[in-house]
């Protein structure tokens, strides 16, 4: 099996990823978009460190695990509290500043 | 190149995983999108684990399948299971466009990597002679030191905020038992307790209210986030018909003439709306 298949899943995971963050509306729904295209990017680190034959970019996919826990407090944080003023978690209630 | 069993492994989890992850794209509700978004991650830990990088797989698992997805669920179950996404497009045809955009997307994406002339992997074999775990901990605490001590600064930063922004303020001391206790007997509205849910012998979960000996819905033995919301599950029509087709049987089985039968008593509010089959029979 040729290596590049891995790259080729990683890309199609993070397409799917990057196009459900434009096209779904629920915000709970959005975040698990952007943690799929981590998580697609962190499968395209794990293949190039085995590709090279080093553990750098292992330690990178570590890194971007923590990022994405640390994101996934926060945003989750802050759409609860949005959801508690405004009783709505889809992001298209969220025109305040709309005339 | 690597073996069969790979190849094997590869093209089930690649299925497993694009269509985890396009069923969390079209699924309307966000619990059905989460759960198909865990089957991604735990086929992407095997890969990981297929790959020689043992730890990422375990803590792709402990952390993403475990942490994170629990988290998103525990999100989802707050704002409300039901809730589904508008179909409604605030811009136009912005819907259509974003398909495409996504398709020119992956398109150009996947298009990059097939320029790539990849045969073979090195392998991780050396790198991993000492372990995989080893070689990981040699690698963070020497090279990539300073970025796992601002990792930890990043955690803490998010642990607080988190607590920040879902902290309320309390506006009031909430009242004590015993201060309810004696508003209860000042106000003198209802002092011994609330009747409990149910109705004897047939149903006891905490929607159906208790029925008065007249037949009607007691309120008070429902609770009040219930009534509110009107998922009151009203058995009192259920009953009344039981009632009245146990008598029948009754009746048939004793041999009564139809005009010596008795009237089923039942809900007060019910006998205009729903006549019972004994009624009917008497006409």
């Amino acid at each position: 099996m040729n290596p590049v298949n891995y790259l080729y899943l990683a890309a199609l995971l993070f397409t799917i990823g990057a196009s459900g963050v434009v096209i779904r509306r629920n915000a709970i729904v959005l975040f698990m978009c952007v943690e799929l295209m981590l998580n697609a990017s962190n499968l395209a680190l794990v293949t190039f460190s085995r590709l090279h034959g080093n553990l750098d970019g292992q330690i990178l996919a570590f890194f971007t695990m923590v990022v994405a826990a640390a994101e996934v407090v926060v945003g989750l944080a802050i759409i609860v509290s949005i959801f508690r003023t405004r009783h709505s978690a889809s992001v298209d209630d969220s025109n305040l500043m709309k005339l | 190149m690597t073996s069969t069993g790979e190849a094997v492994q590869f093209w089930v989890l690649a299925v497993i995983a694009v269509g985890g992850a396009l069923g969390m794209l079209l699924m309307k509700k966000a619990v059905h999108s989460a759960l198909c978004l865990a089957a991604t991650m735990l086929s992407l830990a095997i890969c990981y684990l297929a790959q020689g990088a043992v730890f990422l797989g375990v803590v792709q698992i402990v952390v993403y399948t475990g942490a994170i997805m629990m988290l998103f669920l525990f999100v989802v179950m707050l704002v409300g299971v039901t809730s589904e996404d508008s179909l409604k497009e605030q811009l136009k045809g912005q819907r259509i466009g974003a398909v495409l955009c996504g398709l020119g997307f992956g398109v150009l994406l996947i298009a990059g990597l097939a320029n790539a002339r990849l045969s073979h992997f090195t392998g991780l074999s050396e790198a991993n002679a000492e372990g995989n775990v080893q070689g990981l901990a040699r690698l963070i605490f020497t090279k990539y030191v300073w970025a796992f001590e601002v990792t930890g600064a990043l955690l803490i930063t998010a642990a607080i905020g988190a607590m920040v922004l879902t902290h309320r303020e309390k506006i009031r001391e909430p009242l004590t038992q015993r201060q309810l206790a004696d508003r209860r007997v000042r106000d003198n509205i209802q002092l011994p307790p609330l009747p409990a849910p149910g109705v004897y012998a047939r149903h006891n979960a905490v929607d159906i209210p208790a029925l008065l000996p007249d037949g009607t819905v007691a309120e008070d033995s429902v609770m009040g986030t219930l009534r509110e919301r009107g998922q009151i599950r009203d058995v009192s029509q259920e009953m009344l018909q039981r009632m009245a087709e146990l008598e029948e049987s009754t009746a048939d089985w004793l041999g009564r003439p139809s005009s010596a039968r008795p009237q089923v008593a039942g809900p007060r509010q019910a006998l205009e709306t729903v006549p019972t089959p004994t009624k009917e029979e008497a006409e």
